[in-house]
């Protein structure tokens, strides 16, 4: 697989040992010239000639520590390794890591472990599923759309093999804006098909639409709030920039072999005019980095993914940054300003990891890695004993990990996998991937999907407990079963009780139990009482996936 | 070009990033649930003449059900087709022939022909039903039950005061006010809302609750103390959950208790026994009820379709009318019957009738709402009818008018998550649709 693989060790920690010599002297001759020199600007693409991994994710936790030293805030400290994989877990695959993985996971050298579950994940085709779903949701939204000319699932394979594939990222975005041809055949045309409203008069793509899915999803930019009138409350786009931008896909049109580029201009009518004119193609921003020649979406894809059209990285950045933490670094995700002011700086660590998004020629894989090894992506979502709990401060500023609800895709992942010794996945067979699609579709139904909305911190509904509490996915998976359900193979292959809690444990949470409550389970597993082992093993399974920390991301 | 989509209520774009700063710290959690209320308000329109209605029963006709073979027939015209009308217990005012029951309960209703919109698809034309707002890519506004719970907030109940019976593909939510203004939604009608009954002995589930506070203990430790009543609500959403599993009060679910011939009188359907049940839930004291139908979404044989839908509408909502009444309950419930909007006038070659957002009819009674009383007309050739029209209603003058009934200040300004404050609705208040 074309991903970046660990280097083998030998060679990385040769390469450690240079960047450690080449910071120190770095650091050397800086304090001899600070005196008469200006400071470099903070920003500077030029810094990042050598791909050196460390030095990026060294950067960006510099950042990340003067934020904390300006807002007098102790940061966390590091959380252990499960807790970091069940977080890529959820967020990379949404589903929890299984008992076997854990075990595998165990085996390798401890400072290794987070980027070795990493390529474990990325060889996995979960991961690349779950991130196309999830992008899919900024790009053409969670709805069917219009009948026979749009195929959702269709587009979401598409989108999942290039991922699978790592093709760089600005790649599968141009091939999104200028998609030509048939739904079917072309999946990536879907991305165009979508906006087809076929109760509307006009027939063929919606221009806005398009428009505005471009400048959220890809730019994270909203020009799309001047579609109808200037906004005379001072934000920075006029209406003109929304249309000439709709524009560019004017000519897109729809034939009986699918979107082709032979419709007429892109019209419209503003306040002030009699009739709709002909609206020219310019762009918003940068309009420096647009192509003078070629077709109208090739000029744009050009435009838009181009090294020096930064909004483009940093949209990027801040999505893969939310899906990875449960909360973009810049909110809403979709819109981050295009210039940072005093009163508005950007957040520690985004720019730099834009510079090393475009540097590495787009490439999502090497930009998970590098947000993974971060430290503000290690810290504890909790303090240690002794220590005051974290703060909603802490929270914001990135000094603690944030708490996230899970979403209920996740929720019902973590359910099946949880009842599973291995992990569920492609591979797996057909009745289990079935059963789990299936189950997985009412859960969902009824836990309550919240769609786009794809960044809200909310709290917990009472549906949604009745559902763990009572419901039947939860029923099924936790009750006495040995062909079918983890709790009660635990129960009969573990040596004694102590493992089989242990076991449990890593099971459903990720984690092994502390000795308070293991305690408490060995106990009440021993205990005689009007309950058989097979219904305690089944209660304490249900204990675990009705805790708060199994419903949230920590 | 289609300019319907990504609408922009003009206020405050400024306002959302420079509030972000000044309130960022207080972001955390649910603290923009708090109504930072009353910004900017106009002042309150006169209160109505008598008390204000206290809750609201609304009859989703999912799909759209064509106006002229509901409530504004047309008969004799082309645009009718064969469709002819039937008298009412109104003079002069007629239906189409499928409704026969409804027709004698003209008396208690509001009927408005002149409802217009600009939303054509059925998602963004039933988000703005529901909601009275167009679809906005920034937020997500809440269906009017979850305003007239969030507006009227009441003594302690064991069940959820909004509920959907049910539910079709966009069942009516919380939006911006939070998750936990969603409808509750019930998927049968068999007296047991889903998943409220306990897979095991009390004794037991007790045991299972010994050991989840054991776990809990161990997720609180070096964490918020308010962490699970501020942020999570786990356990406290559990609390709920457990009290409501025990309550009385799920007996309101329950129709058997209904007297067989009452029950007989809303139609062996389920869409009549959840509008049963709807009344009995208003009993106990449920804010808002939607018991949706679904079906009326009629691209081809459009006439032989509404036959069968009517045949399931026509008793459950006249009896819905009659035993609201016989109850007491008509005069606090206002009552919609409204889909996301009407059909063309023309048919299709498919013998189908199409969207049509310009000029459809929408039901209302109880409350303060006119009884016997038809407001607009739609033309008699199928032109349409144009939103400044002098009769016609928008989607928002009627969310305005509803919550006005109910003794809601529609201006009150509530703050959204993305610091943008946003009215309860922005419309008119139609007086002439009230007593």
């Amino acid at each position: 697989m074309p991903s970046e693989k660990i280097a083998p060790p030998l060679w990385q920690r040769n390469l450690l040992f240079a960047v450690v010599c080449l910071a120190g002297v770095g650091a050397v001759v800086s304090n001899l010239l600070k005196s008469d020199t200006m400071a470099a600007p903070k920003h500077q693409a030029s810094r990042y000639e050598k791909p050196v991994f460390r030095t990026t994710v060294d950067w960006v936790d510099e950042e990340f520590a003067a934020e904390w030293k300006k807002t007098g805030l102790e940061p966390a400290e590091r959380a252990d390794d499960l807790t970091l994989i069940r977080r890529l877990s959820l967020g990379l695959t949404g589903t929890i890591p299984s008992l076997q993985e854990i075990r595998a996971l165990e085996t390798q050298p401890e400072d290794e472990r987070v980027q070795w579950w990493l390529s474990h994940l990325f060889e996995d085709r979960r991961t690349s599923d779950y991130l196309a779903e999830r992008f899919a949701r900024a790009y053409v939204g969670v709805e069917n759309g219009p009948f026979l000319i749009y195929r959702r699932r269709r587009f979401v394979s598409w989108l999942a093999d290039e991922f699978e594939a790592n093709r760089p990222y600005d790649k599968i975005v141009s091939s999104l804006i200028t998609a030509e041809g048939l739904w079917t055949t072309n999946p990536e045309v879907n991305f165009v098909t979508v906006t087809v409203d076929q109760n509307e008069d006009k027939k063929g793509p919606d221009e806005v639409k398009l428009a505005a899915r471009v400048t959220r999803a890809f730019l994270g930019v909203r020009i799309d709030c001047v579609q109808c009138h200037d906004d005379h409350l001072g934000d920075e786009w006029l209406q003109k920039d929304f249309h000439q931008l709709a524009s560019f896909f004017g000519k897109a049109d729809m034939a009986i072999s699918g979107i082709r580029e032979t419709g007429k201009p892109y019209e419209f009518k503003y306040r002030r005019q009699r009739e709709p004119l002909e609206v020219p193609t310019i762009v918003p921003f940068q309009p420096e980095l647009l192509p003078e020649r070629g077709r109208p979406r090739q000029r744009l894809a050009r435009w838009v993914t181009h090294s020096e059209n930064r909004a483009f990285a940093r949209a990027t950045v801040n999505r893969v940054w939310a899906l990875m933490f449960g909360r973009p670094l810049v909110e809403p995700v979709d819109e981050i300003p295009l210039e940072e002011t005093p009163e508005n700086p950007y957040p520690p660590g985004l720019e730099i990891l834009a510079d090393d998004f475009i540097i590495h020629k787009f490439n999502l894989q090497r930009l998970i890695r590098v947000i993974a090894a971060t430290r503000a992506f290690g810290l504890d979502s909790k303090m240690p004993a002794g220590r005051t709990p974290p703060t909603l401060e802490h929270d914001q500023h990135w000094a603690a990990f944030p708490l996230s609800r899970l979403r209920p895709e996740q929720v019902a992942g973590s359910i099946i996998q949880s009842a599973s010794l291995t992990a569920i996945n492609a591979d797996s067979h057909i009745l289990f991937r079935l059963n789990r699609s299936i189950q997985q579709g009412e859960f969902i139904k009824r836990y309550g999907d919240i769609g786009e909305d794809e960044f809200y911190i909310q709290g917990g509904t009472i549906p949604q407990r009745l559902l763990m509490m009572n419901g039947s996915l939860v029923h099924e998976r936790i009750k006495n079963d040995l062909v079918a359900n983890a709790a009660s193979r635990i129960l009969a292959t573990a040596p004694n009780d102590a493992k089989v809690v242990e076991a449990t444990y890593l099971a459903v949470l990720s984690r092994r139990p502390s000795a308070e409550e293991a305690d408490y389970f060995v106990r009440a597993l021993s205990q005689k009482g009007f309950l058989d082992r097979k219904a305690k093993q089944a209660d304490l399974y249900w204990a675990l996936i009705n805790s708060t920390e199994f419903s949230w991301n920590h | 070009m289609n300019s319907s989509s990504n609408p922009c209520n003009s206020n405050s774009h400024i306002t959302r990033r420079t509030m972000l700063q000044a309130t960022a710290t207080g972001l955390g959690g649910l603290a923009w649930l708090t109504p930072v209320a009353h910004l900017l308000g106009r002042a309150q329109e006169k209160a109505s003449a008598h008390a204000p209605a206290k809750s609201v029963i609304m009859l989703w006709m999912a799909g759209g059900p064509s106006q002229l073979e509901t409530f504004d027939p047309h008969a004799g015209k082309t645009i009718a087709g064969d469709t002819h009308a039937i008298n009412t217990s109104v003079k002069g005012v007629q239906f189409a022939h499928g409704l026969p029951h409804v027709a004698e309960v003209m008396h208690e209703l509001t009927l408005v022909r002149s409802m217009v919109s600009k939303e054509g698809d059925h998602e963004r034309a039933t988000y703005n039903v529901k909601t009275g707002y167009r679809p906005d890519p920034t937020l997500v506004h809440p269906s009017i039950g979850a305003v007239v719970c969030h507006e009227l907030p009441d003594a302690e109940m064991d069940i959820p005061r909004h509920i959907s019976i049910l539910p079709g593909q966009w069942p009516a939510r919380g939006g911006y006010l939070g998750a936990q203004y969603d409808a509750f939604k019930v998927y049968n009608t068999n007296g047991r809302a889903g998943n409220i009954t306990a897979r095991v002995q009390p004794k037991r589930l007790d045991n299972r609750l010994a050991a989840l506070k054991q776990v809990e203990q161990s997720f609180a430790r070096g964490r918020r103390a308010d962490l699970d009543a501020k942020t999570t609500l786990h356990n406290a959403t559990i609390q709920k959950a457990l009290r409501m599993m025990s309550s009385e009060q799920l007996n309101a679910f329950d129709i058997t208790q209904a007297p067989a011939k009452t029950r007989a009188g809303f139609g062996d359907t389920q869409f009549g026994r959840g509008c049963l049940a709807a009344i009995q839930l208003i009993g106990a004291g449920v804010r808002c009820v939607e018991v949706t139908l679904n079906g009326w979404d009629t691209h081809a044989n459009n006439h032989e379709s509404h036959v069968s839908q009517n045949a399931i509408l026509d008793p459950a909502f006249a009896a819905l009318i009659r035993e609201l009444r016989a109850r007491k309950l008509l005069d606090q419930t206002i009552v919609i019957c409204a889909g996301e909007f009407g059909r063309t006038p023309k048919t299709n070659p498919a013998s189908g009738r199409d969207h049509w957002p310009t000029g459809f009819s929408m039901a209302l009674a109880g409350g303060g709402f006119r009884a016997g009383h038809v407001h607009g007309a739609t033309d008699p050739t199928g032109a349409k009818l144009e939103a400044n029209d002098k009769d016609s209603i928008r989607v928002a003058d009627i969310h305005t008018t509803i919550q006005h009934s109910l003794g809601i200040n529609h201006a009150k300004e509530l703050m959204t998550p993305i610091l943008r404050p946003m009215a309860l609705s922005d419309g008119r208040v139609i007086k002439t649709l009230l007593k």
